[in-house]
């Protein structure tokens, strides 16, 4: 019913704000940890606040109710009501998984952090906590002026941990992250205030609330304006082919859990702005730029497997895989049907997963030995038979290898975008081709073959908080990889509410009435029969 | 037909797979490593065989394991071809870990653990392949076919053998990852399913552009069959230790390779339409270069296992060329030919690797005379050869008699040819080595690059019993499904009727 979706206020599966508690537990750790001075206790108190927010957000996975778009553990306060904005938070299938992933990622950083970090050390992990705020909250904000503020919030960890706790060349690097990031967010703003406007135009009353913006009519010019502007904020976050330069700068420069969140969950924010406004919001213009959404992605695809192909440094060759696996998302999302956005949202928490790995397998040779040459290594593997062993299993993770979780996010996007449009998506599989090449490339030069270089015979092996972090990360590789059904089924509604928008819209575009006022009368409740 | 609902299947992959952790844990004991190793391949040998009854009475037997994605489950079945490939390949598993205990053992090769373990999971996933219920399955195992080979191409862990062992993932990767998987997502989008299906899964959808660009994906997409220009990999491969190449590239992995190629042409396209569609004839010619080509290569090489290599790369062409004719005698004979080659070629490998162990020789022009010193071994290849080049009543005669009556049938006397001139070529680069080895007198060893002599003539003795008996008990198979065909061509009557 269409009426239940505004109405819905505090309405929880559990009886108690579950979203808000996960999302500020380490806001208020990294508030109380400015009052401490023992690195013991800073570590207890940051761990036991991320574990918690883990722990609490795998309540949503067990408590979701599958087969519906409706938003679930939804929290509404009035914040600013002249105004029209709202504290409103909730998940669906789209980002339900999200935010595990990010609280997830966020127990594992920390762990990572657990030695190495000389200096600063509380400042960092109070950075980490906001960050890990932050960005939860982007993925429950269904109030577009909350969801902006903590998309630019999120900025300021994120610069401060590469430009204090970065490489040689941080300075460069984190002014670069912020400035393209915010010259996108600025065009971003725009276009939520000209949907907040319009709302106000057709309804009389402003209101920057998802559910409510979904339900106002918007003409089609305006669609494309608003789509314009949302797509440079997207595009410079995620990133997308040709706004993707920062990415590989920032990766290198920062620290190793700084590239694991960077990969792990902020570039998915752009990905999700895209299936979580852009496609509901503005159907007529997300049809319209099909073509061009889908030979960006495609490009990315190939653009960033090549350059990651030529590569002498290990954290920048995972960088350009970043843009290149983006890419898949991109090319997924956009092929407008349900395989493809699943595939689309699988792979970016697939992506999450692998390419932090990646990172931290970076990290603990970097703590090690300090250079992310690649020439500086090479037969590890006899070395360090363990760490060579998880590498091995994130490396296939990451070139989607068939019983890993990348297999099946590369499968249903290909089979998605071959669908809907199999001209522009056929050179992806130059892109599947290449990853497999520069990922087992990257694993050959270091791990095989002899071990020639001598500061490398002194190498230890994983320690137990390392053989933890990646164990957590390989069990969840296998468990999406063998048995990814759950995890498809949890986004069957929202996917459907969102393909069902799309096919009335591509029925509008194809009968030729490329001026008018449509009304989008799809609702969640023509899905639910 | 009937279909039962039956976990043999799963179960029939699960066994050897269980082995692979099994050897793991026993490491250090060799003993009980390969007694695993060996009781697996009974168990799971009968566990195929105890299904041959129903499956000749012509039910088959179905397991869904799960749903992977919306639509495409992992999901078994048994029909006669699974049934034809099953027996064949889990058969002579336990043939294979006999042999390679007397193998390694004798070799004194290092990592014998990790050996039997990628070994019992290779086998579990040619099973897998063999039970596959629709092509998302068969795709899954077929990677994970070539990945768990990887570490046994690359077993003795020198340059060579890293070589060798990249150029084999390179093709095998390559090809499936990109034209495979390809194939694999337009067939779905076409077809709307990816289940196997007697008489094609297309249910006339698709134009005929499309199904023959799916069609040539798959052919170019399923490198495992060897046939050029995408065979490069399994000479390659041949630095794998013998029992390796015995077993995987004469028979587990290649034969993935042609049964996946079968399952196309039968089970996703299906005789009608690869008719309709023109399909047949140029597959035919088109892998009657491969057996040609790969005959004259054959020829020029002096190394044992790379003669036998690119014997084997023309050897899996005549079973597509057998189903691109598309006639029931062609058919037949191609079906069959994969127990036949399987039989005969693991012999001629054995046999190669019990030369080595002996000898340490691996060239064919050093072979002079050792026939009288390894008459067991060397009786045994002439066996495997007399049947490779199709002499009654070794099992290779019956493929190449149906291959012919088939070509005719097909009205396609140039491929006829094509069969004749590789019979003669087939005798042209086998009969030479035979003779040698029976009426040569052994020449003087020169010194090699050390200095070392190796073993003088007279020292040569046959190899280790767990050597000799396998080989001996191959070639004889050899023979007997030469004389009793009746089992295989039951099951090959299922797949053709």
């Amino acid at each position: 019913m269409l009426s239940t979706l505004g109405e819905i206020f505090a309405v929880d599966q559990l009886g108690f704000p579950v979203l808000s508690y996960t999302i500020f537990i380490p806001l208020l750790a990294a508030v109380l940890l400015v009052f401490l001075k023992e690195e013991r206790q800073i570590k207890q108190v940051a761990l036991m606040a991320t574990v918690f927010s883990f722990l609490l957000s795998t309540l949503l996975l067990l408590f979701f109710k599958e087969g519906t778009p409706d938003m679930q553990f939804v929290e509404r306060l009035s914040w600013i009501a002249p105004l029209g904005i709202t504290y409103h938070v909730g998940v669906d299938g789209v980002s339900v998984l999200l935010v595990v992933l990010t609280t997830f990622l966020s127990v594992l950083t920390l762990l990572f952090s657990w030695k190495g970090i000389n200096q600063y050390f509380k400042e960092y992990v109070i950075c980490l906590l906001v960050l890990e705020t932050t960005v939860i909250g982007v993925f429950c904000a269904l109030d577009l002026f909350l969801f902006f503020l903590l998309w630019e919030i999120m900025l300021l960890p994120m610069y401060f941990l590469i430009k204090t706790w970065g490489g040689a060349r941080r300075n460069y690097a984190s002014l670069k992250f912020v400035l393209y990031t915010l010259l996108g967010s600025v065009m971003m703003l725009v276009g939520f205030v000209i949907l907040y406007l319009n709302h106000q135009t057709v309804t009389g009353t402003y209101s920057f609330d998802f559910l409510d913006l979904l339900k106002a009519p918007l003409s089609r010019t305006t669609q494309m304006w608003v789509f314009t502007l949302l797509f440079f904020g997207f595009a410079f976050k995620v990133p997308m082919f040709p706004f993707h330069t920062w990415l590989p700068d920032a990766h290198v420069e920062a620290p190793t859990t700084g590239s694991v969140l960077l990969a792990g969950v902020l570039l998915k924010m752009g990905t999700y702005g895209f299936v979580r406004f852009s496609l509901p919001l503005l159907p007529e213009a997300s049809v319209y730029f099909v073509p061009l959404m889908s030979i960006l992605g495609v490009i990315g695809i190939v653009y960033g497997a090549l350059l990651a192909l030529a590569q002498d440094d290990i954290k920048k060759l995972i960088a350009y895989s970043s843009i290149s696996h983006l890419g898949f998302v991109i090319l997924g999302i956009f092929a407008l049907n349900a395989q493809g956005i699943q595939g689309g949202i699988i792979q970016m928490i697939n992506h999450g997963i692998s390419t932090s790995g990646l990172f931290f397998i970076v990290g603990f040779l970097y703590n090690r030995r300090h250079t992310r040459e690649i020439s500086e290594y090479g037969g590890l593997a006899k070395q360090v038979p363990i760490l060579a062993g998880f590498y091995l299993i994130i490396s296939l993770s990451s070139l989607a290898f068939p019983g890993t979780n990348g297999f099946v996010g590369e499968l249903l996007i290909l089979i998605g975008a071959m669908k809907s449009n199999w001209q522009i998506a056929s050179p992806a599989f130059i892109g599947v081709l290449l990853a497999g090449a520069y990922l087992l490339w990257l694993y050959q030069r270091t791990m095989m073959g002899e071990l020639n270089n001598p500061k490398n015979k002194k190498l230890v092996d994983l320690d137990r908080i390392e053989i933890g972090i990646c164990t957590a990360l390989v069990v969840v590789i296998l468990w999406m990889g063998i048995y990814p059904f759950p995890f498809l089924r949890m986004m069957d509604g929202s996917v459907g509410f969102i393909t069902d928008r799309m096919t009335s819209a591509q029925k509008m575009a194809e009968g030729h009435q490329p001026n008018d006022t449509i009304a989008m009368q799809t609702t969640p409740d023509s899905i639910e029969k | 037909m009937e279909s039962i609902e039956s976990i043999r299947p799963f179960l029939a992959v699960l066994v050897s797979l269980a082995a692979a952790g099994a050897v793991l844990r026993f490491d250090h004991e060799p003993n009980q490593r390969e007694a695993i190793s060996i009781v697996a391949g009974i168990v799971k040998f009968l566990i195929v065989i105890s299904m041959a009854p129903a499956v000749l009475a012509g039910e088959t037997f179905h397991y869904t394991l799960f749903t992977f994605v919306p639509g495409l489950d992992i999901a078994f079945r048994v029909d006669p071809l699974g049934l034809f490939f099953a027996t064949v390949a889990s058969f002579l598993w336990i043939v294979t870990s006999c042999y390679s205990i007397g193998y390694m053992r004798t070799a004194k090769e290092k990592n014998q653990t990790r050996y039997f373990s990628c070994f019992a999971v290779s086998v579990s996933s040619a099973l897998a392949i063999a039970f596959s219920a629709n092509l998302l399955t068969l795709f899954i195992f077929y990677e994970i076919l070539s990945f768990s080979t990887f570490p046994l191409v690359a077993h003795k862990g020198n340059q060579t053998a890293f070589e060798g062992a990249k150029k084999y993932m390179i093709y095998l990767f390559g090809t499936s990852k990109t034209f495979f998987l390809a194939a694999l997502i337009l067939t779905y989008n076409v077809a709307g399913t990816l289940d196997f299906a007697k008489g094609g899964l297309f249910n006339g959808q698709g134009s005929p552009l499309m199904l023959t660009v799916i069609y040539v994906l798959f052919i170019a997409g399923i490198a495992k069959a060897g046939i050029m220009p995408f065979h490069a990999w399994l000479p390659a491969a041949m630095v794998a230790p013998t029992p390796v190449s015995a077993l995987l590239h004469a028979v587990a992995v290649v034969k993935v390779g042609v049964f996946s190629v079968l399952r196309v042409i039968f089970h996703v396209f299906g005789v009608d339409l690869m008719a309709s569609l023109n399909l047949g004839m140029p597959t035919a010619f088109f892998v009657s270069f491969t057996i040609i080509m790969a005959s004259i290569y054959a020829l020029t090489r002096d190394n044992l296992k790379a003669r036998l290599a690119y014997s084997t790369v023309s050897q899996l062409s005549y079973i597509i060329l057998g189903a691109a004719l598309l006639t029931p005698n062609s058919m037949t004979g191609s079906v069959m030919h994969i127990a036949n080659h399987a039989f005969s070629k693991i012999t001629l490998f054995f046999c190669a690797g019990s030369i080595y162990v002996a000898t340490h020789k691996i060239n064919i022009s050093e072979l002079n005379g050792i026939g009288r010193k390894m008459p067991w071994t060397m009786t045994a290849f002439a066996i495997g050869t007399l049947s490779m080049i199709g002499v009654p009543p070794a099992a290779g005669f019956i493929t190449k008699w149906y291959l012919a009556l088939g070509s005719i049938e097909a009205n396609q006397i140039p491929i006829l040819f094509v069969l004749l001139s590789s019979t003669v070529l087939n005798a042209a680069y086998f009969v030479p080595i035979v003779y040698k080895a029976f009426f040569h007198q052994p020449v003087a060893v020169a010194a090699d690059a050390e200095g070392n002599y190796g073993i003088h003539h007279d020292d040569i003795k046959e190899a280790p019993y767990f050597v000799v008996v396998p080989l001996v008990f191959t070639a004889a198979m050899s023979l007997i499904i030469g004389l009793f065909p009746s089992y295989f061509m039951a099951l090959t009557q299922g797949v053709i009727q």
